[in-house]
């Protein structure tokens, strides 16, 4: 029979768009900053761009997870807050010594990922939203940080810490190329072991994946605990960086921006697919963004409705794809 | 007035440059029921769209009563009166029948709120006017799917709709829902109305139509009185080619059980089912709709939870607590719900091929390159017709669909597989491959259990037969006896345990 190729297919040739269309923003951004500010195209300012947004951007690896499987995570950043704070403690408690930094980093990862396990307990388990859940957990976590710091900073005593928050590899912030080694490992996971094509089934459509032989419910659970261990690894970042952290500002926002980046960079809110990479590209182009609201001297309280902004233009530009 | 009520001249249609429709020109005649059939992918579906406006056609134009219409999208064809009653339907579960009637065209009183009144007392007139008796405040998920279907035809006729499209609308309704909506066609028919029917059942077609087209490959083939066109002929004309024998010959198990099935029960679904699979064999399983078929199936998966009864294979007794557990005990399942939860519309073919047996292509990574050889595999073998491997579910048809979750379901290479509605929706020749692939596999000495509506394809394909009704195995028929008189009789109660 003639090959009629059978029925046809609109969006084959738009497939990709949903790949290249951040890439091209991400260009088409940074031409227009070139042009906008001399200074954009220094060195340093490009390298202080990346250790910005390294942070959420940190957090925005996880929240991919998150996203594709069809759930939201809204605690991140209050989770970042009351992480960061025990973290501290046990370094000041412990002397402050490269010995009390290691185990104040298994602290923060260790707490990142049980905390993270307890949303997602909450969600596969109690079946109750994932909206909900983190929504409430956000509240628990920023008022217990708030509880045990008195309202107040969480100081370190090292100065060692604050050393490693600023350190460089080859010129290159540590926390970049911290997000970046993370962004390849999390991407190998998702494109290229059984758990990342699960987690892409799962939010795809749950029933499915269900009688396909997937256990939906430790899929789920897992995106959380990735979630939260990145919370872990930037909250350490973040505060060495500082070499404190305030109980009421810490983690502020985070989840914004790390949803931000993970929808920027194409990941539909609807989950089932998505990519690491567009997400850091997603999280980059908030940070030029900033980066050039700054340099022309845009009040920082406007900042808020660019980005804001952005977001939705993000989506509806993503619907047209 | 002419006695044509639309006309198409000329209607192609391209996507990214493939041409799915190739210059249709027809003209409907008022009052008529006109069929529509082709296999999978010959534009059926294509054409009705552009009619109803979810497409515009690349070329081509339509008349409506000798003028031409522009329908850029559904709203246009729905104001023109024109109305598509989709293979899935429109209706929101949550909602009343009338607020579904009236969804986006709400009554509103003076003051500018519902009329909720008005919308009952029309919802009513409709329905009655329908001959079915359904309460208007009723939700639409207490309604079953005939129910469902009639509230879409109300809905349509709400409208004023003087051209009814129904797009396989018998596909999951039983036979004597099926002759009720013939009636009700009818007297559509009577009234006025004009219907396109599309369907894969050329007995039905030959029934309720009065002319048939014919599509292949996009391009149109004929367009007769039904009266004038056998089924056989039908068939041979939407194929092609002449069709061989339908079903391969029958084949029996070779003694061996397989899969042993005693006292399964669970409370208020399935009681106390007992049967014997053995190796190689292909056991159908018959009944009604509802007589608890699926449900075993979903037992035997560990999908549900049984209180009583246990599963052996030989003599190993099966703790199944999941599809994953009913996996690696070596057993494979294709749904009867293919986008519900069957495949990954969203996926492409190789990704949809290899979700159950993923684990075997671990090295320890995805090694995609092996997924992609076992994926053209099947394309070869199973005659899947896509564009591409990369090529996202939703943009097959029907056929296709079922062909890939069909090797989805055997490509963790299962000893014992469990069919459920295996043609639902599927066109001639995709079904006459399936039933050869079923075969294939039996031959291989896979023991088979075969769940269908259609008892044809069950007398056709099975040696032995399990008839199940409100939840029990009500009868078994063998060999010789496997007829549908015999198969109707245990599902309707006539015999066996009542």
């Amino acid at each position: 029979m003639a090959a009629p190729s059978a029925m046809t297919f609109p969006a084959l040739s738009r497939l990709r768009a949903y790949n290249t269309a951040p890439l091209i923003a991400l260009a088409a951004l940074f031409v227009i900053s070139a042009f906008a500010s001399p200074y954009f195209l220094q060195a340093q300012n490009l390298l202080n761009i990346l250790r910005q947004v390294s942070y959420s951007g940190i957090i925005a690896l996880g929240m991919t997870f998150v996203i594709i499987s069809g759930g939201i995570d809204l605690s991140v950043g209050s989770m970042m807050a009351l992480v960061g704070a025990l973290a501290v403690l046990t370094l000041n408690g412990t002397g402050g010594t490269t010995w009390s930094i290691a185990l104040a980093v298994g602290v923060a990862v260790a707490l990142g990922s049980a905390l993270g396990f307890a949303n997602g307990i909450a969600v596969t388990k109690g079946r109750i939203a994932p909206f909900i859940v983190t929504l409430g957990t956000m509240a628990i976590f920023r008022s217990l940080t708030l509880y045990v710091g008195d309202a107040g900073e969480f100081r370190s005593v090292s100065s060692l810490y604050g050393d490693l928050g600023m350190s460089t590899v080859l010129a290159v912030p540590t926390p970049v190329w911290i997000w970046f080694l993370l962004a390849f490992l999390l991407d190998v996971l998702l494109n290229r072991t059984r758990y990342g094509r699960y987690v892409c089934a799962v939010g795809s459509n749950e029933k499915v994946s269900q009688y396909s032989a997937i256990n939906v419910d430790r899929v789920r659970l897992w995106t959380y605990v990735i979630a939260g261990l990145m919370v872990g690894v930037s909250s350490i970042l973040l505060s060495a960086r500082l070499n404190s952290l305030s109980s009421t500002n810490f983690g502020k926002d985070f989840e914004l921006d790390s949803i931000a980046a993970v929808i920027i960079g194409g990941t539909p809110m609807t989950g089932g697919r998505g990519s690491i990479w567009g997400t850091i590209v997603g999280a980059i182009i908030l940070g030029i963004i900033n980066n050039m609201l700054n340099m022309l001297g845009v009040s920082p309280y406007l900042q808020g409705t660019v980005k804001g902004l952005v977001i939705i233009a993000a989506v509806l530009v993503q619907r047209k794809l | 007035m002419t006695d044509v009520l639309l006309r198409t001249e000329a209607i192609t249609k391209e996507f990214s440059s493939v041409r799915v429709l190739d210059g249709i020109s027809i003209e409907i005649r008022r009052g008529e029921i006109l069929g529509i059939i082709g296999e999978n992918g010959a534009g059926k579906s294509t054409f009705i769209k552009i009619l109803s406006g979810i497409y515009t056609p690349t070329r081509g134009k339509v008349f409506l009563d000798e003028k031409e219409i522009a329908l850029r999208r559904h709203a246009d064809a729905k104001r023109a009166g024109i109305s598509l009653i989709p293979q899935e339907f429109n209706l929101i579960g949550d909602l009343n029948v009338y607020e579904n009637i009236f969804l986006g065209n709400e009554l509103r009183r003076a003051s500018g709120l519902l009329d909720k009144k008005a919308m009952i007392r029309r919802t009513g007139e409709l329905l009655a006017g329908l001959e079915v008796q359904i309460d208007p405040e009723a939700k639409i998920q207490s309604l079953s799917v005939a129910q469902r279907q009639m509230v879409e035809i109300a809905k349509a006729l709400a409208y004023d709709s003087r051209l009814l499209i129904m797009d396989e609308p018998t596909t999951v309704l039983t036979k004597r829902e099926i002759d009720l909506l013939f009636q009700r066609m009818r007297g559509l028919k009577e009234r006025g109305v004009t219907i396109v029917f599309i369907s894969h059942k050329l007995r039905e077609v030959k029934e309720i139509c009065d002319r048939v087209m014919v599509l292949r490959d996009g391009a149109f083939i004929c367009l007769e009185e039904a009266g004038a066109l056998p089924i056989d002929e039908m068939a041979r004309r939407m194929v092609g080619r002449e069709l061989s024998q339908v079903f391969p010959a029958k084949r029996a198990g070779d003694g061996q059980v397989a899969l042993r099935v005693e006292g399964l029960t669970v409370p208020g679904v399935i009681e106390d089912v007992s049967f014997e699979l053995r190796a190689g064999e292909i056991l159908g399983f018959a009944g009604l709709g509802g007589s608890g078929r699926t449900e075993v199936a979903e037992t035997i998966l560990g999908i549900r939870k049984p209180s009583r009864g246990r599963i052996l294979a030989g003599e190993q007794r099966l703790e199944i607590r999941g599809p994953g557990d009913a996996v690696r005990a070596g057993i494979g399942y294709l749904s009867e719900d293919r986008q519900g939860s069957g495949i990954l519309t969203a996926f492409d073919v190789v990704k949809n091929i290899t979700l159950v047996s993923l684990k075997r292509y671990l090295h320890p990574l995805i090694d995609r390159h092996r997924e992609q050889e076992a994926a053209e595999r099947y394309v070869d073998r199973f005659s899947i017709r896509a564009p591409s491997l990369e090529t996202r579910l939703e943009f097959l048809s029907g056929g296709n669909q079922q062909k890939v979750s069909l090797a989805k379901s055997i490509d963790s290479e299962p000893r014992i597989l469990i069919v459920d509605e295996p043609t639902r929706g599927v066109d001639v020749s995709a079904k006459q491959d399936i039933y050869r692939f079923v075969h294939e596999l039996a031959d291989k000495g896979i023991s088979c259990i075969f769940i269908s509506s259609e008892l044809e394809e069950i007398i056709g394909m099975c040696s032995r037969v399990l008839v199940m009704k409100g939840g029990r195995v009500a009868g078994q028929v063998e060999g010789e006896r496997v007829s549908e008189e015999e198969i109707m009789y245990f599902a309707t109660g006539v015999k066996g345990i009542v």
